[in-house]
């Protein structure tokens, strides 16, 4: 065994240098993604089992493995094996490359955007300066794909919900976009890892508190942003069918639904990396500094981003579809001017050298 | 003037405070948490009337001469004309049927058969769970009925006699 490794120890020495980055970086991003890919398939589990919870029901329960239900842990892997063997349909008047394009478009920057997310001190594919940009820039691109999606359809339903994302998006990213800068003023930063290091100290040290407002429109612009109840007119299935991807089938479906469920994940991630500390103790000080808890880990990052991604599910399991012009108002004349106003104020204190701007 | 004022300062520190909304995550919350009421069908099975209607099926009397003399009561009040009935005179003189079948594609479980029928003869049973795998094997005849009736004969009878108060 030990002959073994010092052998492939060898070949590994033997590669040019640019070899050695480029596999290290794959390795690096397949450990990102794979778990991901699961996690996205569990929460669909997660979230049929939280709805169904909410509804005094008790969720999927047969599908398992080797002839055991274990509460249907397998119907995320038997519905994705559904979803592979159906045939992808494409409607005869459809723009052939588009419609194939866009499941891409809004699966690539759903992904992409967990480069420059770090897990823990240091454990980053990508340790960027301009990190919150990039993911800025990221999550807006998640729109083409939407759009694409609808006109390539050629189909009524899947034009009119394209029109509602397209707008709905726009309108929520400026607010998330103005939370952000907010964020990005109080940690003086726009490296993420940095951000979290401004935060540390304890749970009264983390920006959700200063920050409260720009916290909540963040969250709420990130629902409406992934197009999720009750902000997810674009689906509308009692007047538009199913939305932009009516006329989807099989894998290509699935491909919009991975996307769907992979900003989620992104968007919590993000939440409790910019107000909650991403991976720092809520513990700190209070525990022993060798305790599990005690110490910044990667648990809390995970646990912070399952809440969040539980509240998802909460807030489908309790709100009522917004209606459109509504979605618009909240967007452009309460979020924006929230945004705006409290950004004001956080200007003013950075100046006066007041609260925790105080450096 | 003062009294509207503080009724729209109400409002807006309670949409900005988002109460309502922690309200509703607060019922949906401790739903969340109460026992869950599904029935596991195949394992568990909700309770059934006494008057459920399901399956049909001919009975006898309990010296084993089948009840139904062959009136077409049923035949005639069926909403669905899901009844077909031939009758002859068998050689002991009584009126016998020839022919009983129930289009069960045609009949809606209205139970009127069993209503009209004066000998309690057609009655619907209990059993739901049943399908059909080729076509034409959805019209029960006279044997199969018979054959349902003399395999349930205890509990339709217990099932007759719990409702009987009723009628």
């Amino acid at each position: 065994m030990d002959a073994l490794i010092t052998q492939a120890l060898d070949i590994w020495y033997l590669l040019p240098e640019d070899w050695q980055t480029l596999i290290l970086i794959v390795a690096k991003i397949v450990l990102i993604l794979v778990p991901l890919m699961l996690c996205v398939a569990y929460v669909t589990y997660f979230e049929r089992k939280v709805i169904g919870a909410m509804q005094v029901r008790i969720g999927p329960n047969r599908v398992g493995f080797f002839g055991f239900s274990l509460w249907g842990l397998g119907q995320p892997i038997a519905d994705a094996l559904k979803l592979m063997m159906k045939e992808i349909v494409i409607p005869t008047q459809s723009s052939k490359f588009l419609f194939l394009l866009a499941p891409v478009l809004s699966i690539g920057p759903a992904l992409a955007a967990w480069a420059v997310l770090p897990f823990d001190r240091g454990m980053v594919l990508t340790d960027i300066n301009a990190g919150l940009l990039y993911i800025l820039a990221l999550t807006s691109i998640g729109v083409y794909g939407v759009i694409i999606a609808g006109w390539a359809s050629n189909s009524k339903y899947a034009i009119l919900s394209a029109l509602r994302a397209g707008a709905q998006i726009v309108a929520y990213e400026i607010a998330m976009g103005f939370a952000l800068v907010g964020v990005l003023m109080a940690s003086g930063s726009l490296n993420i890892g940095e951000i979290i290091e401004a935060q540390a100290g304890g749970v009264s040290n983390w920006f959700v508190w200063p920050l409260l407002p720009l916290f909540l429109v963040y969250f709420i612009s990130g629902v409406a942003e992934t197009n999720r109840a009750p902000f997810d007119v674009a689906e509308g299935e009692s007047e538009i069918v199913a939305g932009f991807h009516v006329e989807y089938s099989g894998m290509a479906f699935a491909i919009f639904f991975l996307a769907e469920y992979a900003n989620i994940i992104l968007i919590s991630a993000l939440t409790s990396l910019m107000f909650l500390g991403g991976w720092l103790s809520p513990l700190e000080g209070l525990l022993g500094a060798d305790h599990i808890l005690g110490t910044s880990s990667i648990i809390w990052f995970f646990g912070k981003t399952a809440f969040f991604i539980f509240c998802f599910l909460w807030f489908r399991a309790t709100f009522p579809r917004y209606r459109y012009d509504q979605i618009m108002r909240l967007g452009w004349k309460v979020f924006i001017p929230v945004t705006i106003v409290w950004l004001f104020v956080e200007a003013v204190m950075v100046v006066m050298q007041v609260g925790p701007w105080a450096v | 003037m003062m009294s509207s004022l503080s009724k729209s300062f109400r409002h807006f520190v309670k949409s900005f405070t988002l109460f309502e909304l922690f309200q509703g995550l607060g019922v949906t919350g401790r739903y969340f948490f109460k026992p869950k009421i599904t029935v596991q069908y195949p394992e568990e099975k909700t309770p059934m009337s006494p008057r459920f209607r399901g399956l049909h099926a001919l009975r006898r009397y309990a010296n084993g001469e089948e009840r139904c003399i062959a009136c077409k009561l049923c035949e005639a009040v069926c909403p669905a004309l899901a009844i077909t009935i031939d009758s002859e005179e068998r050689a002991d003189g009584t009126r016998r049927t020839t022919r009983y079948d129930i289009d069960l594609f045609k009949c809606i479980y209205c139970g009127f058969c069993e209503e009209a029928c004066p000998v309690d003869s057609i009655v619907e049973t209990h059993i739901f769970e049943y399908h059909f795998e080729e076509r034409g094997t959805q019209v029960m005849t006279k044997k199969m009925l018979l054959e349902i009736g003399d395999k349930y004969e205890t509990e339709i009878a217990a099932n007759k006699q719990a409702d009987a108060p009723y009628r």
